[in-house]
């Protein structure tokens, strides 16, 4: 079985994002970039299924600028087999990246899509439902477990008030949830043979889509800032704070 | 103009975040609700403000019968709204790809019925964004949005509807639900979290009468919830669940931008931890530097005194 993966290049966690003083977005130029967390758990998802035998191949999938290559490179070193850029310069809605990854799901035929549940840049988690609608799949999101057997997967997710099971024929579209695997970090030696997997690169405007914006975006503001309040010595001043001036409890 | 709003019953009542989910749909005018499952149309009748209820008695509830039945009916509409909480945010943008739509996730504000307020980065900015989509499909989370009430006797009329199409094979095998006594973390008035500074699940319970004696809901940071102290559904974040009770007390977690995201919302914010340096109290309005394991039971004591 095959197992496509989309991958996100985003700000990095660990970056405090500034918004651009024109309020058009934020800022991302000179800003350090890495793959989306949830792309990575993904990544790594497929690979120990690689291992388990119940996939053969990894075709990492991303859909953005040339610099998106070092995210590909990475996936690569992690363990994916091979690494398509769907080359854009405009800054995609989800239904557009979705409608995109379906020509190369449509190409590749896998048995299996595993992408993260969200991007932790636009936070919209809609991409991979998205995709498993227009594929006609079904879709196990939120996964914190996964097992496959005899053309099935059985998706644990994250629900509201617990964990929650479905079992899917396959092919369909899983998204990552954060306990579903800890990443491993790519070795040295794994970095280098990475750097000679095959990387090939489509512009999107040749793949038949309609990838005209649906939203237009009014404005990009920062949110109000919440002021630091005061420090009290002991918990019996706290309560007696809560009481009495915030009157909270 | 009429909106669809998908709202979710827990055992025969309405939940809390789908009745904020057709409050906010009001604004745009009539609202139909939809209800998936065998519970909850008796008090889906009584939400006041809604033209009628339609009950999906039979259908699965899975995303993929339920995208198609929203699909199915979507011509009539031209709002189609849930809660932002996983139920919503696993079916809306299915339904919204069936539709060729782009949805719009984590709505705070609405300006007008083409234009939306939406933290991105986590909550790091509010992009303000207009929709050229004929249907608009939102998630919209109910912190920001007042309950709808409930009336007294149920005035709504109820549909029973189901979906003509085939839908992809798909299975609900389950769900383990954990079972608690206190408020639904998303709708408590007070929540109390616990981060990876509780050390282990067994001291985690140290928040429990705490909670018990302040009717909280509990809360728990990320790093609490991969050591196993808490289970995910406690998860508060970026990633977890959004909340913005009158009251939240942070103790032991240190304020990570993706933990702020989830919280920082919060009327009164309450920080217990022992390092003065935690980004936790650069947000909170009251902050006590101190080691959690003294000071819990002496919070305690003070509150029952
Ligand atoms: C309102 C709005 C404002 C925007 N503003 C900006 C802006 O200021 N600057 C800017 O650069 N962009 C902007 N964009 C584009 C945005 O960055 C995203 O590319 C797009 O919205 C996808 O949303 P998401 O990544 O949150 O999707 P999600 O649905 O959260 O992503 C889920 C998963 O889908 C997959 N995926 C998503 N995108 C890709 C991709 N490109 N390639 C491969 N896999 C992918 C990943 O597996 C990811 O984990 C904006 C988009 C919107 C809707
Ligand atoms: C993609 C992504 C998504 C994420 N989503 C979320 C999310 O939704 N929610 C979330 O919470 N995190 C999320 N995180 C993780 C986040 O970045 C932090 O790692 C996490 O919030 C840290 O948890 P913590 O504050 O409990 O632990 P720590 O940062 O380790 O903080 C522990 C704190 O406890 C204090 N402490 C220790 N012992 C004591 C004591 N005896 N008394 C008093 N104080 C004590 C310490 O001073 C410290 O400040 C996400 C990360 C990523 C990459």
């Amino acid at each position: 079985m095959k197992i496509v993966v989309p991958v996100k290049r985003v700000v990095d966690y660990n970056v405090k994002p500034r918004v651009k003083a024109d309020n058009s977005g934020v800022e991302t130029q000179g800003v350090k970039m890495s793959m989306n967390p949830f792309d990575e758990i993904a990544v790594e998802e497929a690979v120990r299924l690689r291992e388990k035998g119940a996939a053969s191949e990894i075709v990492v999938v991303t859909i953005g600028v040339a610099e998106a290559q070092p995210v590909l490179r990475t996936a690569m070193a992690m363990g994916a087999d091979r690494a398509i850029l769907v080359q854009t310069e405009a800054a995609l809605e989800p239904l557009a990246v979705a409608k995109l990854l379906k020509t190369i799901v449509d190409r590749e035929n896998p048995g299996l899509v595993i992408m993260g549940k969200q991007a932790i840049d636009d936070d919209m988690n809609a991409t991979g439902q998205i995709l498993a609608a227009r594929l006609d799949w079904p879709q196990g999101t939120f996964a914190s477990a996964v097992s496959v057997e005899n053309g099935r997967i059985t998706v644990t997710r994250e629900a509201d008030g617990g964990l929650e099971t479905v079992d899917l024929a396959l092919p369909a579209v899983v998204t990552t949830d954060l306990r579903l695997n800890e990443p491993r970090y790519a070795t040295m030696p794994n970095i280098m043979k990475a750097k000679k997997k095959p990387l090939e690169t489509i512009a999107a405007d040749t793949l038949g889509v309609d990838l005209a914006p649906r939203l237009e975006t009014v404005t990009v503001i920062e949110p109000p800032v919440r002021k630091a309040g005061i420090k009290v010595a002991s918990a019996a001043e706290l309560v007696g704070k809560l009481r009495d001036e915030a009157k909270v409890i | 103009m009429t909106t669809l709003v998908l709202i979710e019953a827990e055992g025969a009542s309405i939940k809390k975040a789908s009745l904020s989910a057709v409050a906010a749909a009001r604004v745009f005018g009539a609202v139909d609700v939809l209800l998936v499952g065998a519970e909850g149309a008796q008090e889906a009748a009584r939400i006041e403000g809604i033209t009628r209820v339609l009950h999906a008695d039979s259908t699965p509830p899975l995303a993929e019968c339920i995208a198609a039945l929203i699909a199915d009916r979507a011509a009539q509409y031209d709002h189609i709204v849930s809660a932002a909480t996983a139920y919503g945010k696993n079916i809306l943008p299915r339904a919204a790809g069936l539709l060729d739509v782009q949805p719009i996730t984590e709505v705070i504000e609405i300006i007008d019925a083409d234009t939306f307020v939406r933290p991105i980065y986590a909550g790091n900015a509010l992009a303000t964004v207009r929709s050229r989509d004929a249907i608009k499909v939102l998630t919209v989370r109910n912190a920001n949005f007042e309950a709808a009430k409930l009336g007294e006797t149920a005035s709504a009329p109820i549909e029973s509807v189901s979906a003509a199409v085939e839908i992809p094979d798909a299975r609900f095998v389950g769900i383990a639900l954990t079972h608690s006594d206190r408020p639904e973390l998303e709708t408590a008035r007070v929540v109390i979290s616990g981060g990876r500074g509780l050390k282990d699940a067994e001291n985690f319970k140290l928040l429990e009468p705490i909670a018990d004696r302040l009717g909280a809901a509990i809360g728990a940071s990320r790093a609490a919830v991969d050591a196993g102290f808490a289970p995910n559904e406690m998860q508060v974040g970026q990633t977890g669940k959004i909340v913005a009770p009158d009251l939240y007390i942070a103790v032991g977690l240190s304020g990570a931008i993706q933990h702020l995201a989830g919280m920082k919302d919060s009327r009164v914010i309450v920080a217990i931890n022992m390092d003065p340096e935690a980004p936790i109290f650069g947000v909170a309005d009251y902050g006590l530097v101190g080691d959690l394991f003294e000071v819990l039971p002496q919070l305690q004591a003070a509150l029952e005194a």
